[in-house]
């Protein structure tokens, strides 16, 4: 496991309060974590930052973040601290070690940056423009749609069905695209649907 | 979840099946940790294995996986053979005076209208006795040989005490005194909430394990009321809200069923979709309205194009001829039937059962897309440890697409409250949005067959785009799209009430309406705590100013149920809604908001079903109207209930019906029993890239119950070797006290624990040298599902366990 990076006492901290419990587990005093995290977030994190809302990317319970922004002199926009939200009837602020560490899910080194293709048999990928892709898959899309589209099955029936491609995925979406993608895949025909809820 | 997560802080027992809320939903285990601190309310955790949720219950019941119908079947037992059920609530809010028909049974193992050669049931007698107005004949004395009631109790009677034992595991004096807990809920002024998770859907029988519980919840009079309720916990951030928009093959949003071939028109399909009333005081509204929701989703789809002439473009909506569910898609593939999968934020991978028979599937796709933020196992399957990809033929995109942090849209919680949620960053590097990737590849598309022509274009063509940019839709007008709007005035719509099936109003998901009045999107709404005494008027914790629930804003479903045949609450305590002479108060009313319960007609309290009351026996499951226990397909013995009808005998078996080689082991060569579970500190997959947690959970492990390990010398530490027929893993041994041995139909079975989230991509993967070649814990399942949702049997299957 040598990939790992250490991560210091500081690097914890970070997490803020809701990253109590983590440090907690570590051995350091709940209570002394409290209080410092608390301190370097009133000083040093967060003072004049952007407060916006969010809900934990993770399991299905809902809890609502606190998400603090500032805009750096460059014009990026810098993610300082996620932590529970207060004000929430399902959380009333508590983050487990994953909604605590979820700052590090937004932002990572280990992101893919830019789209990649990989040709059959190739030994790796290439980086590739969103246009290549995008344009490469609609063709794939309308080929594998042409080539085994069904417009009346054997019993007469008009069934306007594309068999041969699947779409499945979308538990971390927005609702909003959830619906999308289900009005565009059933658009397109497809009846091979899924998403997280069987698997 | 009928209920919903602060709700749990009300009841006075909960049950825990198939779950572990305090490790895997450990904030939402808050509440139950409030209602027993708070309200005195007892927790009995029913798992194979002992875990921190156990830690704090009053009782910890070590049961064998999959095994839950029985267990729930002798406490259904125990409350009809002692009459402890809440007679009323049975009597009046539950089908039990329906009179089933002639000619229904139940015989060594098989309900009536089994076919072998098929593997199915013919239904056709699970059904009601009708009358000469076609309504269900009924006894209200419950006395009836044929009543649901009767026929209920002599099912059950099968399930004593020294049965659920050999069964479950669970020894008899243990098994007792949950039954006597039980038992003392069934009285008005108590309720009992069940909490399950994927510990009761991953089985050949999951969907009879959750109607088992619903089953029991109705003779307790627990559904409808805040406290009780039959709760799935949900693991995924939007898991809910994209069922309910149907990112799934048998459905359209709203839960409507997808078109079948042979239906011609809206309402051949309606015929054959919507239930019928059974009795003449069912509202049967869903039944009732199905025609509006569709009518005025098609509408919302292919806007113009969708008319009265043409059947509001009916023919547009494709009509599968088959189960098209996870395990179908790569069955497909495997069969050289599927060309092209497209995967947004999910790795087939890792997360489908008998990931090896996977691994070739997506070998045979033409073409696979990935849509995610992270490297997944899908995207890099194609040179996996031990892979030549020079033999891998299949071509592959890696997109990279948005966090849920860097875009707005809402989240709909396991208990229905739908959050909306701010756009707090912008995408990182070169990141799109998932939805203007689909729309870009849609409009690509488009495009080809506009230039190009090609197969029946017309449903790309006519799909409505009303979008400012239509190549970059914004979450909230789609969010607007989804509430539906009256095209006649152009107002949005504030109740699925007043939706119509003359196509003059939209919806893209009628549950969802209300959701986006003009007023604005209530799904922002924040009056939570910082104010209890403004924002929560009951004090039941409904907080109705926090986001929006579905449907309607009701936070409790079907709470007409909640109070009595007066409109009186059973408990006054805890009040659902209440009849105040004029209206009802309280909740949203899951009823007419001034119908008089007194009405003659009033209509019967479960109002989206056709007979208007609670299913004790439905014709809705594929593989009996009652709960059975089966063993699981690979079982270390064979049914002690019938031996000849071990299994289900309605489990579709793929890779027998493919022609494919036997995938399924024996107890000869794999003596014990292994169930799959989650970790506190890691989500299925993607948190292998999150440092933190890679920190605190660094590394794969089986573990393995203390006295097993014993006679095999395996010590915490050790590496081992897991094995079913399908494949293996290769991993450290965790040796705990935590899993142990059960006596089952007479015999010591053993059952190892294996956490599912490591794979060969990810933070660990990295620091191994063989880059997490066997870690995969889908390696070791079996390609087999649920015989109604084919949900996977991932939680139990038959292994070996040697010492490497």
């Amino acid at each position: 496991m040598a990939a790992i990076p250490t991560v210091t006492r500081r690097d914890f901290l970070k997490v803020g309060v809701a990253g109590a419990g983590a440090l907690a587990a570590t051995g350091l005093g709940f209570d002394v974590a409290v209080a410092e995290s608390t301190k370097v977030k009133q000083n040093l994190r967060i003072a004049g930052a952007k407060e916006s809302h969010s809900v934990c990317p993770y399991c299905a319970v809902g809890c609502s973040l606190v998400a603090y922004t500032r805009q750096n002199s460059d014009g990026t926009v810098q993610l300082l601290q996620i932590e529970g939200d207060p004000d929430s009837p399902v959380n009333e602020g508590r983050l487990c070690p994953k909604g605590a560490t979820a700052m590090q899910l937004a932002t990572s080194p280990r992101r893919v940056e830019s789209p990649q293709y990989r040709a059959p048999g190739a030994r790796s990928w290439k980086n590739v423009s969103w246009d290549f892709v995008l344009n490469k898959i609609a063709q794939n899309v309308k080929a594998s749609r042409d080539a085994t589209f069904v417009a009346t099955d054997a019993s007469g029936n008009t069934v306007n069905r594309t068999e041969g491609i699947a779409f499945a995925g979308g538990a971390a979406f927005s609702s909003e695209e959830g619906y999308f993608a289900t009005k565009l895949m059933r658009g397109l025909g497809l009846v091979y649907l899924e998403q997280q809820a069987r698997v | 979840m009928t209920n919903h997560w602060r709700d749990i802080k009300n009841t006075d027992l909960i049950l825990i099946n198939g779950a572990n809320p305090a490790e895997a939903h450990p904030v939402g285990f808050q509440w139950f940790m409030r209602a027993k601190l708070d309200r005195g309310a007892k927790i009995i955790h029913a798992d194979p294995r002992f875990t921190r949720t156990s830690a704090v219950a009053d009782m910890y019941l070590r049961i064998r996986t999959g095994t839950d119908v029985a267990y729930f079947g002798g406490l259904i037992n125990h409350l009809l053979q002692n009459n402890l059920y809440q007679a009323d609530y049975v009597r009046n809010y539950t089908n039990a005076s329906f009179i089933v028909k002639d000619g229904y049974g139940f015989t060594d193992g098989l309900f009536s209208g089994y076919s072998a050669p098929k593997r199915t049931y013919d239904i056709s007698s699970w059904s009601y006795e009708t009358g000469p107005s076609g309504f269900a004949n009924r006894d209200m004395t419950l006395q009836h040989e044929r009543s649901v009631f009767q026929l209920m109790k002599a099912h059950y009677s099968r399930y004593t005490p020294d049965v659920v034992s050999s069964i479950t595991g669970i020894p008899v004096d243990e098994f007792n005194k949950v039954a006597d807990l039980v038992g003392q809920m069934g009285k008005p002024d108590k309720v009992m909430t069940i909490v399950y998770a994927v510990g009761l859907t991953h089985h050949t029988t999951g969907g009879q394990l959750i109607r088992s519980g619903a089953v029991l919840q109705l003779l307790l009079g627990s559904i409808g009321r805040p406290g009780g309720g039959m709760n799935a916990e949900r693991g995924h951030a939007n898991i809910q809200g994209n069922t309910d928009h149907a990112i799934s093959w048998e459905l359209l949003p709203g839960y409507m069923r997808i078109p079948a071939p042979g239906q011609k028109t809206v309402d051949d399909y309606v015929a054959q979709s919507a239930s019928k009333k059974s009795d003449p005081n069912s509202w049967n509204f869903f039944g009732t309205n199905y025609r509006k929701f569709m009518v005025s989703l098609l509408k919302g789809w292919y806007g113009s194009a969708a008319t009265k002439a043409n059947e509001f473009a009916f023919d547009y909506v494709p009509k599968p001829g088959q189960n098209s569910s996870w395990m179908s898609i790569y069955d497909q593939a495997l069969k050289n039937k599927m060309e092209g999968v497209i995967l947004s934020g999910m790795t087939a991978a890792s997360i489908g059962p008998d990931a090896n028979q996977v691994q070739q599937a997506l070998t045979n796709l033409k073409w696979l897309v990935i849509m995610d933020p992270l490297p997944t196992t899908s995207s890099e399957f194609w040179h996996a440890p031990g892979v030549d990809p020079t033999q891998v033929k299949t071509e592959v995109f890696m997109l990279p697409a948005t966090h849920w942090i860097e875009k707005d849209g809402s989240f709909t919680n396991s208990g229905r409250w739908a959050q909306w949620k701010d756009q707090v960053i912008p995408p990182q590097g070169q990141a799109r949005h998932d939805h203007w990737i689909l729309s870009d590849i849609f409009n690509r598309v488009k495009a080809m067959y506009q230039q190009q022509g090609g197969k029946f274009p017309d449903p790309i063509m006519a799909l409505t785009f009303d979008y400012k940019d239509p190549l970059k839709p914004e979450l909230d007008e789609i969010a607007k799209e989804i509430n539906g709007k009256d095209l006649s005035t152009g107002k949005q719509m504030t109740s699925f009430a007043n939706l119509k099936d003359d196509g003059t109003t939209t919806a893209g998901d009628w549950i969802y309406t209300g959701s986006y009045p003009d007023t604005g999107n209530l799904m922002k709404r924040r009056d939570g705590i910082q104010d209890p005494k403004t924002n929560d008027p009951t004090g039941m914790g409904f907080y109705p100013g926090w986001a929006w629930s579905w449907p309607l804003n009701r936070r409790v479903l079907y709470n007409r149920a909640s109070a009595d045949l007066d409109g009186k609450p059973w408990d006054p305590t805890r009040p659902g809604i209440t009849w105040n002479g004029t209206k009802w108060v309280g909740d949203v009313p899951d009823y007419p908001a001034t119908m008089d319960p007194h009405d003659p007609k009033a209509w019967l309290p479960f109002i989206m079903n056709g007979e208007g009351v609670g299913r004790l026996f439905s014709s809705g499951m594929t593989d009996g109207p009652f709960p059975e226990h089966y063993e699981p397909v690979e079982s270390p013995v064979a049914n002690p209930l019938h031996a000849s009808v071990s299994a289900s005998p309605v489990a579709f078996l793929y890779d027998q019906a493919a022609g494919r080689q036997n995938r399924f082991g024996t107890v000869a060569d794999f003596p014990y029993i292994a169930t799959s579970y989650r970790l506190t500190e890691h989500e299925h997959y993607v948190t292998q890239h999150v440092p933190h947690l890679v920190q605190l959970q660094p590394e794969p492990f089986v573990e393995i119950p203390w006295e097993l390990a014993q006679t095999k010398g395996i010590h915490t530490g050790d590496k081992v070797r897991v094995s079913s027929k399908r494949g293996k893993v290769e991993v450290l041994a965790l040796v705990t006290k935590r899993l142990g041995s059960s006596m089952v139909a007479g015999q010591k079975v053993f059952q190892i624990g294996i956490p599912i989230h490591w794979g060969y991509v990810g933070i660990p993967a990295d620091g191994d040298p063989n880059h997490g070649r066997y870690w995969l814990a889908n390696a070791l399942t079996p390609f087999v599902g649920d015989a109604n949702s084919r949900t996977p049997e991932f939680k139990a299957f038959l292994v070996n366990l040697e010492k490497i």
